[in-house]
C-alpha cells in the first residue's frame, strides 16, 4: 500500500509562563496514512491533535522527528501542492466576497488561469454556497464560514485533505452533508486525514484510526481490529409484563408508558425474556444488540492513563 | 506570481479599512491649513505652505505607514488566517514580501492622492512648483519604505501597541540621530567619543530623505546626495526586510 503521509517520532514542546518551563505536548508521534483511506485522528482537547496537524502543515517546527507527504518533506512547496487543510474554527479575511477569497487563494496554488473560474464555481456549488458567491465574509455565519473553509481546502484539486473537527460547528443536517463530501473525497481517490473529538463521526465514515491521549498514540489500527464484533449487551425494551418478573434476566429499569428496558448481558437468557413475554401475552418494542463502540475503546483508554 | 497575489489582497484589505480614510481626511484638513497658517505669516506665504504641506505628507504617511504596518504580520497571526495561508504552496518569505508590497502600493496610492491635493493648492493660488517638489515627494515615499519594513519588522515578533511604540521610537530618532555628528566634533577622545561614534553608524539617521528646506528655499539638490540618500535608504530597508525574513522564517504560530 502506498504511504502517502508518514510521521515518525514526532514531539514539540512549547515554553510557557513568565520563566519559560517547558511543556511537552507531542511526545513520539508515529503514524503512517495510506493512499485513498480516510484516516481519523482522535483524542479529547488538548491532546495534541492540532499540534501534530501544525506540525505537518509547517505552521510550529518539531523539536525531533520527521514527517513526510508523497515521500518529500512536508515543509517543500511540492508537497504542499497536493495538500488541502481545513483548520478548526476557520477564520478568513473578512473583507473579501466568497468568489474574491476562493480566487486569491487558487492564485497561490498551481490552479491555472483557464480553470480558475470554474473551480470556484464548482467548488461553491459542492459546499452549498452558490448563493452567497458575492457576500463578504463578515457576514457569514459559523457554519457558513466551515463549507468556505472547505472550499478553499480543495481548491487545488489536493490528493490529501487534513481536516481538523469539520463537524465543530454545523447542525445535524451540515454534519449530514459535510460527512457525504467527505466520502465523495474518498471516492475521488483523495486521502483523507480526519481530527476529531467527535467520535460518531469518525466511527461512521473511517478507515483506520488513531487513539491520541496527552500526546502519544495508545492505539491504531482499522476499526475491525479495535472493535470486536461480539455482542456485549442487548437491550430489550418490553411492556404488558411485571418488574418482578424480570429479576435475574438482567438489569431493567421502568420506562416511560409501563415499559420495561432490559440489559441482557447472557445471550442464552435472551430467549428466556422472549419466552415470558409471549406466556404474559405482552409486547416487545424493541431488540437491540450492541457490539463495543469506539466510545468504549475511547473512554476505556483515556481511564487508564 | 504568489507574492503578488498577496500584495494585492493587502492593498484591497487596507483601501477597505476605514482607518485609511479618516488618515487621508486629517491629511487634507492639515494641508489646506497651511493655507490659513500662511495668511498669519508676515513674509513668504509660498515658503509656509509648501513647509507646512510637505510635513503633513510625511506625518501621515509615516501615521499610515506605521499604523498599517504594525498590525500587518500581527493580525494574519491573531485572526489565524496564517494557518491556511502558510499551508497553501508558498514559502514564508513569499508572504512576508508580499504583505510588505502590498502595503507600499497602498501607500503609495495614498502619498499621490495627498501629493495631488496640495499640488492643486499650490496651483490654485499660483505658487511656483519646481522640480525639487517632486523629489522631495519622491524621498518621502523612500522614508515610507523603511519605516514600513521597520513596522513590519516589529509586527513579526511583537503585539501591536508595542511594534507602534518601537516604530515611533526609531522615526523619531531617525529624525533627531544627526545631531551626534556635532556631539563627535565636540567631546573628546575616549569610551565616550568611540560609543557616540558607534551610535552615529548605526542608528538610522532619517534626515537624509528630508528635502523640504531646498524645496522651500528652491536651493539646488545635488545629484550626490540624491544618489547617496537613495542607496541609504535601499540598503537600509533591505538589512531590515533581511531580519524580518529571518526572525519570521523560523517562527511557531501556536
Amino acid at each position: 500500500m502506498n504511504t502517502v503521509l508518514r510521521i515518525e517520532d514526532l514531539h514539540k514542546s512549547f515554553k510557557i509562563g513568565f520563566i519559560p518551563k517547558g511543556k511537552k505536548i507531542l511526545n513520539g508521534i508515529s503514524l503512517e496514512v495510506h493512499g485513498g483511506e480516510i484516516f481519523g485522528y482522535l483524542g479529547p482537547n488538548g491532546a495534541g491533535k492540532t499540534s501534530t496537524l501544525k506540525c505537518v502543515l509547517g505552521l510550529i517546527f518539531p523539536d525531533k522527528g520527521d514527517i513526510e507527504i508523497f515521500g518529500q518533506s512536508n515543509l517543500s512547496v511540492r508537497a504542499k501542492e497536493k495538500i488541502g487543510f481545513l483548520p478548526e474554527n476557520p477564520y478568513f479575511y473578512d473583507h473579501l466576497s466568497a468568489t474574491e477569497f476562493l480566487s486569491f487563494y487558487s492564485d497561490l496554488t498551481l490552479v491555472k488561469k483557464e480553470n480558475k473560474q470554474a473551480q470556484i464555481e464548482r467548488l461553491l456549488q459542492l459546499v452549498g454556497l452558490k448563493q452567497a458567491a458575492g457576500l463578504q465574509l463578515r457576514k457569514f455565519s459559523r457554519g457558513m464560514l466551515q463549507r468556505i473553509g472547505l472550499a478553499q481546502a480543495l481548491i487545488n484539486d489536493p490528493s490529501l485533505v487534513f481536516l481538523d473537527e469539520p463537524l465543530g460547528g454545523l447542525d445535524p443536517l451540515g454534519r449530514k452533508e459535510m460527512r457525504d463530501v467527505i466520502v465523495r473525497l474518498k471516492e475521488e481517490g483523495k486521502t483523507v486525514f480526519l481530527s476529531s473529538h467527535i467520535l460518531q463521526d469518525i466511527e461512521m465514515i473511517c478507515d483506520r484510526v488513531a487513539i491520541l491521549v496527552e500526546g502519544q498514540i495508545i492505539n491504531q489500527g482499522t476499526l475491525q481490529d479495535l472493535i470486536s464484533e461480539k455482542v456485549t449487551v442487548t437491550e430489550i425494551t418490553v411492556s404488558g409484563i411485571q418488574i418482578e418478573d424480570c429479576e435475574g434476566l438482567g438489569e431493567h429499569y421502568s420506562a416511560q408508558g409501563g415499559r420495561i428496558l432490559l440489559k441482557v448481558y447472557e445471550e442464552e437468557k435472551i430467549a428466556n425474556v422472549l419466552q415470558l413475554v409471549q406466556d404474559k401475552k405482552g409486547e416487545i418494542h424493541a431488540l437491540i444488540p450492541r457490539t463495543e463502540t469506539l466510545e468504549d475503546i475511547f473512554m476505556g483508554a483515556v481511564k487508564q492513563r | 506570481m504568489k507574492i503578488r497575489a498577496i500584495a494585492f489582497n493587502t492593498f484591497k484589505e487596507a483601501i477597505r479599512d476605514r482607518i485609511l480614510y479618516l488618515l487621508l481626511f486629517f491629511a487634507a484638513v492639515c494641508i489646506i491649513f497651511s493655507r490659513i497658517l500662511a495668511l498669519l505669516t508676515v513674509g513668504d506665504r509660498a515658503k509656509i505652505i509648501t513647509d507646512v504641506g510637505l510635513a503633513s505628507l510625511s506625518l501621515f504617511g509615516v501615521l499610515m505607514a506605521i499604523l498599517i504596518g504594525t498590525g500587518l504580520v500581527y493580525k494574519e497571526i491573531d485572526k489565524r488566517t496564517i494557518y491556511t495561508l502558510l499551508s497553501k504552496p508558498i514559502q514564508r518569505y513569499q508572504f512576508l514580501l508580499g504583505k510588505y508590497l502590498g502595503l507600499l502600493l497602498t501607500l503609495f496610492v495614498m502619498l499621490v492622492l495627498m501629493a495631488l491635493i496640495f499640488l492643486v493648492l499650490l496651483l490654485l493660488y499660483n505658487y511656483p512648483v519646481g522640480g525639487s517638489f517632486f523629489i522631495a515627494i519622491l524621498f518621502i515615499f523612500l522614508e515610507l519604505c523603511l519605516i514600513t519594513a521597520v513596522a513590519m519588522l516589529f509586527s513579526c515578533f511583537s503585539t501591536p501597541i508595542l511594534s507602534t511604540l518601537f516604530s515611533l521610537s526609531f522615526y523619531l530618532i531617525g529624525h533627531i540621530s544627526w545631531g551626534l555628528e556635532t556631539l563627535l566634533n565636540k567631546i573628546p577622545q575616549g569610551g565616550v567619543k568611540t560609543l557616540a561614534r558607534f551610535l552615529y553608524v548605526f542608528l538610522p539617521d532619517l534626515e537624509n530623505f528630508n528635502f523640504k528646506t531646498e524645496v522651500v528655499h528652491h536651493l539646488p539638490i545635488p545629484p550626490k546626495i540624491i544618489l547617496f540618500s537613495t542607496l541609504y535608504g535601499l540598503f537600509y530597508t533591505v538589512f531590515i526586510l533581511a531580519l524580518a525574513i529571518i526572525v519570521f522564517r523560523r517562527r511557531d504560530f501556536i
